[in-house]
């Protein structure tokens, strides 16, 4: 009997280490990455510092002076439009799948949204070069420029030559493309609304639109937060179809119609020929920057989430 | 299974002993590397030695053959003499490739519209604005050009045809140099970049007034509208196989410098002004891994032209073979 026991305690004991390796070699990666990274990127602090290069516009490979700037603001541009497409146009599919869809045509939806972020982001970029670009270029820009050219101040956002290959093509790219993800997991949250909470509020003749208003979207704050969060993470690091719309152009843009670069386009497009020793770390540099970057942004959310349920 | 086994070992056993067996690597630029795995595929067929060269750009095929990781390395931008004295390295050219400006305008065809490269250099510089520009005017009297904003294509990703197209530039217009300057990827002051050839390819196609610059086999074969540039000599030339050829011939090569030597703006009234040799780098003491490459490459001298037209490369000018064979018995290969 006793051996028995011995045996299942030793059986347990090893169990418990696999699961902890496994756990652990998470942490270990995520570290050993963030090292090397930061090993690589040494000769370009040094070079820069930490405010120069984040504030310098400057990329000119030939005289090799770098700086951040341009890149980090086409990423958080893109990052930050695709966003404010996508999270009310995610809230609608997911309060029309949870309230009002009829029984028969949820699994539809359902599997369609899931399809959606299934397609790979090459794809994209394909679908982006090749079809919606000429569509935006030839189309929707022009109209806009007619009608929103004329606008004092406004009218800045929409000047240029609309090329289709653009910051709003792109934005408007992304937010397809993160629109499943919020999508998803708020439709999962709204479904979490406790029945009762909403009956009573029907109950008390509250509309449909005042019971996804005051009564659902409350209860899921959290989940809604969570999604974007996990949505902000893939627009930031999106790379392949941004590289074929953006226009890859390193400068600050003022027109929704000027072409743009974001960070880990632009790892993609020069890293294979960066032959000196300061650029190739400056790309390190960068993509030690975004790292951080959504390392921040990942524990805001966290404690932010971890708050909210305190409360 | 065990016998499956058995004979991936044995495969990688021999890939280990490398060139004392009969495996040859190399590494680097990716413009070549089509018609060297073509002269590879036959020269395996002809001797039975297999050539395996990956293409992983000219800066990863430098640093391979630096640190000696590779038999040999490629490169589409020459390494200056200097570099090769400081990593021990012995450097010819191999293929000639070239780069040819593409433009989109309505009711202009291939080889019409007449530019010179200082004019280009402006009109990448941004300096010259529309197609109508009386100095664009003043080449083409008898064309009709619209009164249109131009766009400036260019690559987005480092490349050898940016380094080839920038020396070109640098090298017709001083204010070029100043600003911009010339490399793989450069510091553009207008347009807009396209991944790859094909990316500058299909910018292009689509916007209306735009010009960029391609490869040449990428033009020929996808039969982009090109221009006719004014050369070294003030000739007005074509990009073909017969100007590539010109250029490559009549340009000055140095066995000192390792050939160091941008093909841009070469001498010869029948040159194309914007060419490129696409190099290889050999490490001077590993002299029996240097034999068998050079080896290879005789044969491909010998063998390879009608390899490399088929796949619209252009062959170096007997000339230059006999040249760099020479080069290579100096150096006691």
């Amino acid at each position: 009997m006793a051996s028995i026991i011995k045996r299942e305690q030793t059986l347990d004991k090893l169990f418990s280490g696999v699961t902890f390796s496994a756990a652990f070699l998470v942490l270990a990666v995520i570290v050993s990455i963030f090292i090397s990274l930061f090993r690589e990127s040494l000769t370009a602090i040094d070079a820069f510092g930490f405010f120069g290069f984040i504030s310098s516009t400057a990329w000119d490979p030939v005289r090799e002076v770098f700086g951040a700037a341009t890149t980090l603001y086409g990423t958080l541009i893109t990052t930050l439009l695709a966003l404010v497409m996508a999270i009310p146009v995610s809230l609608g599919i997911a309060i029309f799948i949870t309230e009002l869809c009829p029984k028969f045509l949820k699994p539809i939806f359902g599997t369609a949204i899931e399809l959606l972020a299934a397609i790979p982001s090459i794809i994209y970029g394909m679908w982006g070069l090749f079809t919606f670009a000429p569509l935006m270029g030839e189309y929707v820009e022009p109209l806009l420029q007619r009608i929103f050219g004329p606008i004092p101040l406004i009218g800045h956002l929409f000047s240029g030559v609309p090329l289709g290959i653009d910051i709003l093509t792109t934005s408007i790219i992304l937010s397809i493309m993160i629109t499943p993800f919020i999508a998803s997991i708020v439709r999962d949250t709204f479904a979490l609304t406790p029945v009762q909470l909403k009956e009573s509020a029907y109950g008390i003749g509250a509309t449909r639109w005042e019971v996804v208003k005051d009564v659902i979207i409350p209860y899921s704050k959290a989940g809604i937060f969570g999604s974007v969060i996990i949505a902000m993470g893939r627009a930031l690091g999106e790379t392949m179809a941004v590289a074929f719309v953006l226009g890859n152009k390193h400068a600050i843009a003022t027109s929704l119609f000027d072409a743009s670069a974001t960070i880990t386009v632009t790892l993609a497009n020069e890293f294979t020929e960066a032959d000196s020793d300061l650029y190739l770390s400056s790309l390190f540099y960068l993509a030690l920057i975004l790292l951080t970057m959504n390392f921040l942004l990942l524990a805001i959310a966290k404690t932010f989430l971890a708050r909210k349920r305190k409360i | 299974m065990k016998k499956l086994l058995l004979i991936l070992c044995s495969v990688m056993l021999f890939q280990g002993v490398s060139y004392a067996g009969s495996v040859l690597n190399g590494a680097g630029a990716s413009f070549p590397y089509p018609v060297y795995s073509g002269w590879a595929f036959q020269y395996q067929q002809a001797t039975g030695i297999k050539i395996n060269y990956q293409s992983i750009g000219s800066g990863g095929g430098v640093r391979q053959i630096s640190n000696r990781t590779v038999d040999f390395g490629a490169s589409d931008a020459p390494v200056t003499p200097e570099k090769l004295a400081e990593k021990k390295l012995l450097q010819f050219p191999a293929i000639i490739g070239g780069v040819v400006p593409i433009i989109n305008i309505k009711g202009i065809d291939s080889a019409q519209l007449k530019l010179t490269g200082d004019v280009m250099a402006r009109v990448f510089l941004g300096k010259i604005t529309t197609w109508s520009d009386p100095e664009i005017v003043e080449l083409n009297p008898s064309l009709k050009l619209p009164d249109a904003k131009i766009t400036v294509i260019h690559r987005s990703d480092g490349s050898g045809t940016t380094a080839i197209f920038t020396s070109y530039l640098s090298e017709v217009s001083k204010e070029w140099e100043k600003i911009t300057g010339a490399g793989k990827s450069v510091n553009w002051p207008v347009g807009i970049g396209g991944k790859g050839n094909e990316g500058v390819t299909n910018y292009v196609k689509r916007v209306k007034n735009s010009i960029g610059y391609v490869e040449f086999a990428y033009a020929k074969q996808n039969k982009l509208a090109d221009i006719t540039l004014q050369n070294h000599e003030g000739k007005y030339v074509n990009a073909s196989f017969e100007s590539f050829e010109a250029a490559a011939a009549f340009a000055k090569w140095e066995q000192d410098k390792g050939y160091y030597l941008w093909l841009v703006n070469a001498p010869g009234e029948d040159s194309w002004p914007i060419a490129g040799a696409s190099f290889i780098l050999l490490a001077k003491e590993k002299t029996a891994s240097n034999q068998q490459t050079i080896k290879f490459y005789d044969w491909a001298f010998d063998n390879g032209d009608e390899m490399a037209i088929k796949l619209v490369y252009v062959p170096l000018p007997q000339n230059l073979k006999d040249d760099i064979r020479s080069y290579w018995q100096a150096n006691g290969l």
